[in-house]
């Protein structure tokens, strides 16, 4: 997948997460944390969702990296990139 | 093998078994009783629906809010606000001798009320609301400071502190006499700055969708199936056994039976010490009425009364049960949409205190004649607080501890568990966790959310 398809995957994932957040608006460098209702039981789920969705195994000491979209695509690029979007 | 087994089918059960069925574990279900809910249920009798538990669902959130326990507890279960639908409440009471706060689901009114009945301690409330809004500490030292005390500091009407404590203890107070700070915290939020609110339909419009959200994701609900044992393999928990004496074993098992009932299913563990357990328990009588409640007069949603100055929290000692305090309720005081319309039945509720241990320890025939003579001085003790409706009863039905107990397991029939609350959820027994009312949050969605953050915390980081 290229960093423009995951970035529509985790998109897609919030979407699911929190149905009733608008996503339009959401600005790629900045906090999820800061723009969105989110609170560490969502946290979890991105990572769940991960798992469930591509089977990425994403240990604790890493979901640092999902803080904002940026980080979360740059953070999954290389583990997502052999993967073909479905 | 399961990856998961969950006894008990309550709310917390159901909820814990959604998110890790959604997350694809193997997971069953195991209760005991021939129908789900536990302390939360259904049922009918001569023709009538009843719910067993259910006033009110506090946290209420309208449609389209996006904050709050009820919105982030549906996103976790991947449920929408139509699945429990909440209607809310009219308003509701206060009510001690001489002196009435009427609140709603605006704190507004609630503020009102207070800088009216005490104009003293106006300034007073508004910092106790600062207070209770900024407590965000799950620790077990802040938590369990008394609530007695923590307000006194504010509020210097011992007066209010009492007619403040008294919904909060009626509807999520485990301990005697006094209240955990945190959890009056907790209960105030979701009680005066939330609110309430009811499905038309009940109970049974949650339950029902819970199960069926479950059983979508390939959850295995098993009813008549109490454990009979927790296996152990050393120091860890490996499985159960069912009354019927078939084994199922399990990576991980999630209770909701009570910390010390739990225990006392784990052989090293029968020696548990059983003072912890909880002590506290209801009666409740329900009167069906003739005509709507309100035409009557009885138009609050809950009426909280108390008949002294002194608002007393404790398990009758020389009684079957306590009067002096109770709660009225009518579900038929909500606001329900119009396309819903009127319930089909006028009911009133009644609680008050109870003593476990001598309605426990009746005979068959005194039971019954007991429920009826507590059936009439509860009655009694209400119309003190709201207009008298007796001449309109048609029909009666009446709950005790010995109910509660049958249906929930819980020792004593103790309604909001033990007083002391495991809040991380853990045992002495690896792989086994709790959920539920001994966890910690209580109410409808408090134990929804105790089942959801278990499930997260324990049984989905792998």
């Amino acid at each position: 997948m290229t960093a423009a398809e995951i970035r529509e995957e985790v998109l897609d994932i919030l979407s699911d997460i929190a149905p009733d957040e608008d996503l339009s608006g959401l600005i790629a460098e900045k906090p999820f944390r800061e723009q969105l209702e989110l609170d560490s039981m969502d946290f979890l789920d991105i990572v769940m969702e991960l798992r469930k969705r591509h089977r990425i195994q994403i240990p604790e000491e890493d979901y640092q990296h999902l803080a904002s979209l940026a980080s979360t695509v740059a953070y999954l690029e290389p583990r997502m990139k052999d993967m073909v979007k479905k | 093998m399961y990856d998961t087994i969950i006894i008990g089918a309550g709310l917390s059960g159901l909820a814990a078994g959604i998110r890790l069925a959604y997350y694809e574990q193997r997971v069953c279900v195991l209760e005991r009783h021939y129908t789900i809910g536990g302390l939360n249920s259904f049922y009918r009798l001569r023709g009538r629906d009843y719910d067993v538990g259910l006033h009110a669902v506090t946290n209420f959130a309208s449609k389209g809010t996006k904050k709050g326990p009820l919105v982030r507890l549906l996103r976790q279960l991947r449920l929408s606000w139509e699945d429990f639908s909440l209607a809310p409440q009219v308003g509701s009471l206060i009510a001690f001798p001489g002196v009435q706060l009427a609140f709603n689901n605006d704190i507004s009114l609630l503020q009102a009320e207070i800088a009216r009945a005490f104009p003293g301690q106006r300034d007073n409330f508004q910092r106790l609301l600062g207070q209770i809004l900024d407590y965000d500490d799950l620790s077990q030292d802040v938590f369990e400071l008394g609530a007695r005390e923590v307000l006194s500091k504010t509020i210097a009407d011992p007066l209010l502190v009492e007619m403040l404590l008294c919904p909060t203890m009626w509807y999520g107070n485990a301990r005697e006499n006094d209240m955990d700070w945190g959890q009056f915290c907790i209960m105030f939020r979701a009680l005066y700055l939330e609110g309430m609110g009811r499905p038309h339909a009940g109970i049974r419009l949650i339950l029902k969708n819970l199960v069926r959200k479950f059983r979508a994701l390939g959850g295995e609900l098993k009813l008549r199936s109490g454990v009979s044992h927790i296996q152990m393999d050393g120091d860890r928990a490996v499985g159960v056994v069912l009354d019927n004496g078939q084994e199922v074993t399990a990576r991980n098992i999630l209770s909701s039976a009570g910390a010390v009932e739990t225990l006392r299913l784990c052989d090293a563990h029968s020696q548990q010490a059983p003072s912890n357990a909880g002590q506290l328990s209801f009666v409740e009588s329900l009167s069906v009425l003739a005509r709507p409640p309100k035409t009557l007069g009885c138009d609050r949603t809950i009426v909280f009364f108390n008949d002294s100055e002194k608002f007393h929290w404790q398990k009758p000692e020389t009684e079957l049960c306590d009067v002096r305090t109770g709660v009225i309720c009518s579900p038929n005081n909500f606001a329900y949409s119009a396309a819903d319309g009127e319930l089909a039945d006028n009911l009133i509720r009644i609680t008050a205190l109870a003593n476990f241990p001598r309605w426990n320890a009746l005979p068959e025939e005194q039971y019954r004649l007991e429920k009826l003579r507590w059936y009439d001085r509860l009655s009694d003790s209400a119309v003190r607080f709201v207009p008298d409706y007796r001449s309109r009863v048609i029909d009666t039905d009446m709950f005790t501890p010995t109910t509660i107990r049958r249906f929930t397991g819980h020792e004593n029939g103790a309604i909001y568990g033990a007083p002391h609350k495991r809040l991380d959820g853990t045992t002495s027994v690896k792989n086994l966790y709790l959920c539920g009312t001994d966890q910690g949050y209580l109410g409808i969605v408090g134990a929804l959310v105790s089942g959801v953050s278990m499930a997260n915390r324990h049984c989905l980081r792998v």
